[in-house]
C-alpha cells in the first residue's frame, strides 16, 4: 500500500478544519502510516472468489415503526456541551462557506 | 437565440411522520430548542441508528407517482463534512445507491407540453439550525437533525423559469395528495436548489453551473432563475468571465451574488453507511404502495373535465389542492350543477377562506349547506345577488339556506301583483329613461330594473321585472 503523503494529511486536516503546525502534521503522518500498514496486512488475503460488500452481517431491512418515544430532557442533552446556552448548544465562529 | 439555458432543480422535502428518521423523538415543527433529542440523534457514542418504516415507504409512494423506478437493493451512504449543523459531523444520506431513480413528470407550462426527467429520489436525515450571534458564534438547535428528509433531483432539461415554477407548483400539489409531506415552503419543509448554465446549441460550449440558494418561494425560484439566465446571457454576449459557484439570492435586491466559488468538487468522502443494513424493499410491499395511491393531480384534473363538463382553468384551480377538489366534488353530488359548485368555491368560498386565512378544511360552511342554497338559486327562490347575502349569513350562523331566506324574508318576488306598485313607480321617476326607451334605446330598459331591483332591495324576479316593464311601455 502506498504511504499517504504529506499532501493528503494536510487535505484531510483541512476538510476536518484541524489547524495543525508543520511538526504536528509531520508527526500525524507518520502515525497514519503506521496504522495503514496493519490494514496493509489484509491486501495479503486472496479475497478473488468473495463479493464486494459493505457489511459483515448477512441482513437487509432492519425498520422501526414510526412511534413516538421520549426524547431526553433539555438539561441531559446540553450536558456534556462543553459551552451550553440555556436550551442551546453554543460553538464558535463557524467559518461561512 | 444560440445560447439557451439549462436548469436542473434539487428539491428536499421534510416527510411527514410522526417520528425522526433513525429514533423515536418526535417529528415537530417549532418545538422548544433542543427538546426533541436522544443519544441516536445526537451521535452520542454508543448509539445506534434504525429506519423509519414510514419513511422508507413515503419515498417509495413518492418515487411511484414520479414513475421511477425502485432500486431491488440500496444501501445508506455516510456524507462527511464538519458543521455545526450536523451532530455526528455526518449525514446519514444515499450516495451511488439511491431508493428511487430515472422517473418523468409532465405538465404544461407557457402553453406548451413539458416532460421533465427525474434523476432520483432519495432518502437522507435533515440537519440542525444555526443561530448566528452578533459576536460571530452561533446557537445550535438540534430539533430538526435527523428529521427524514427526501431528495428529488431532476435532470437538467427546464429551459425556462416559468417552467421551474410551474414544476414546483405540480411537485408541492402532488406531495400533498400523497400525504407524505405538508410541503411548506415558508416553513422549510420544501426547498429547492436550481442549478443554471447555459448551451450553445451550434458549438455545444457550456458555461459554468451556478448553484442558486436561499429561495424561500416558489416566486422566488422563478426570479432568481430569471435574473441568474439574464447575468449568464448577458456575460457570454459581454465575453465576461464565469465560474463555476454557489450564489445566493437577495430578496429585497432581487439579485443573485456569490456565496462560494467552486474550485474542486465536494469533498465529502461518502462511503456505505456500517450501521445500516442494505434495504432491499420487497416487490410485494411495493406492490401494495403502488395499489394504495390515490388519484393523483393531473388524473383528477382530466377527471373533472370530462366528468364535470369543467372548464381547464376551473379544473386546475380545484384539484390544486386535495381537500379544495374533495370539498367541490362534495358540493357537485350533492347540487347537481358542477359549474355553479366550481363558481362557488373559486370564488365566494376562497375569498372567506383568504380574508379569515382559513384552510378549506376549516371552513365552516359544510357542502351540504352550500349545495343547498346553489338548489334554491336554480329553483328561482332567490336570485344569485340575494345569494351573496345568504352566503355570509350561513356561515354566521349555522344554518341552512333555507331557513336564512325564510328568517330574512329575502324570497324572490315571482307575483305580478305585488310588483306593480313599484313598476308604476319606476316609471314615474325615470322619465328620460322611458323616453329614450320608446325612442329605441333598449339598454336605457336597464335603469328601470335598476330601479325596481333598488326599491325590492334585489328580491324582484328581475326576468319578470323586465317582461312587466315591456308591457307598460308598449315594447
Ligand atoms: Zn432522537
Amino acid at each position: 500500500m502506498p504511504a499517504i503523503t504529506p499532501e493528503e494529511v494536510r487535505h484531510v486536516a483541512m476538510l476536518a478544519h484541524l489547524d495543525l503546525s508543520a511538526e504536528e502534521l509531520d508527526r500525524i503522518g507518520v502515525e497514519l502510516n503506521r496504522i495503514l500498514e496493519y490494514f496493509a496486512q489484509l491486501q495479503k488475503i486472496d479475497t478473488e472468489d468473495v463479493p464486494v460488500t459493505s457489511h459483515a452481517i448477512p441482513m437487509t431491512n432492519v425498520f422501526r415503526e414510526d412511534e413516538v418515544q421520549a426524547s431526553l430532557p433539555v438539561d441531559e442533552v446540553i450536558a456534556n456541551a462543553p459551552d451550553g446556552v440555556d436550551e442551546f448548544f453554543r460553538v464558535p465562529r463557524i467559518i461561512e462557506e | 437565440m444560440a445560447w439557451q439555458p439549462c436548469i436542473g432543480l434539487e428539491v428536499h422535502v421534510e416527510l411527514a411522520t410522526e417520528s425522526k428518521m433513525f429514533c423515536g423523538c418526535r417529528n415537530e415543527f417549532a418545538a422548544p430548542p433542543n427538546s426533541l433529542c436522544c443519544p441516536v440523534c445526537l451521535g452520542l457514542p454508543g448509539s445506534l441508528p434504525v429506519p423509519n418504516r414510514k419513511a422508507v415507504e413515503y419515498v417509495i409512494r413518492t418515487g411511484l407517482a414520479l414513475n421511477c423506478q425502485v432500486a431491488e437493493t440500496c444501501r445508506f451512504a455516510r456524507k462527511n463534512y464538519f458543521y455545526p449543523d450536523l451532530a455526528k459531523n455526518f449525514q446519514i444520506s444515499q450516495y451511488d445507491e439511491p431508493l428511487t431513480y430515472g422517473g418523468y413528470i409532465e405538465f404544461v407550462a407557457d402553453g406548451e407540453p413539458v416532460r421533465i426527467r427525474i434523476r432520483r429520489a432519495h432518502l437522507e436525515e435533515d440537519t440542525g439550525k444555526n443561530i448566528h450571534l452578533p459576536d460571530g458564534r452561533s446557537l445550535v438547535d438540534y430539533n430538526r437533525c435527523g428529521v427524514p428528509l427526501m431528495e428529488i433531483v431532476t435532470e437538467p432539461d427546464f429551459t425556462t423559469a416559468e417552467q421551474c415554477r410551474v414544476y414546483l407548483l405540480e411537485l408541492r400539489s402532488l406531495l400533498r395528495y400523497l400525504e407524505v409531506s405538508e410541503a411548506n415552503m415558508e416553513e422549510g419543509q420544501l426547498r429547492a436548489e436550481p442549478t443554471v448554465n447555459l448551451i450553445n446549441s451550434q458549438t455545444g460550449q457550456r458555461t459554468p453551473k451556478v448553484e442558486i440558494k436561499n429561495l424561500a418561494s416558489i416566486k422566488a425560484v422563478h426570479d432568481a432563475v430569471q435574473y441568474e439566465i439574464n447575468r449568464q446571457l448577458h456575460a457570454v454576449e459581454h465575453g465576461e468571465e464565469m465560474f463555476q459557484e454557489t450564489r445566493r439570492w437577495n430578496q429585497q435586491r432581487g439579485i443573485t451574488t456569490v456565496m462560494r466559488r467552486k474550485e474542486t468538487a465536494d469533498d465529502y468522502m461518502y462511503f456505505p453507511e456500517p450501521d445500516l443494513p442494505p434495504l432491499s424493499p420487497d416487490p410485494q410491499w411495493v406492490a401494495q404502495i403502488r395499489a394504495s395511491l390515490p388519484e393523483l393531480p393531473q388524473q383528477r384534473r382530466a377527471r373533472f373535465i370530462s366528468q364535470y363538463g369543467l372548464p381547464q382553468y376551473d379544473a386546475e384551480v380545484l384539484t390544486a389542492s386535495k381537500s379544495t377538489a374533495d370539498y367541490f366534488e362534495a358540493v357537485a353530488a350533492a347540487c347537481a350543477d358542477a359549474k355553479a359548485a366550481s363558481n362557488w368555491v373559486m370564488g365566494d368560498v376562497q375569498a372567506y377562506l383568504n380574508e379569515h386565512n382559513l384552510d378549506i378544511t376549516s371552513f365552516p360552511l359544510e357542502p351540504q349547506r352550500l349545495a343547498g342554497l346553489i338548489n334554491l338559486i336554480n329553483e328561482g327562490v332567490i336570485s344569485s345577488k340575494i345569494a351573496k347575502q345568504v352566503f355570509p349569513e350561513m356561515i354566521a350562523t349555522s344554518r341552512t339556506a333555507e331557513q336564512v331566506v325564510e328568517e330574512k324574508g329575502l324570497k324572490q318576488i315571482d307575483d305580478a301583483g305585488q310588483l306593480e306598485a313599484v313598476i308604476q313607480e319606476a316609471i314615474a321617476a325615470n322619465p328620460k329613461a322611458v323616453e329614450d326607451f320608446k325612442n329605441g334605446k333598449q339598454k336605457a330598459l336597464g335603469a328601470l330594473v335598476g330601479f325596481v331591483m333598488r326599491q325590492t332591495k334585489g328580491q324582484a324576479n328581475p326576468q319578470l321585472v323586465n317582461q312587466m316593464l315591456r308591457q307598460k311601455l308598449g315594447a
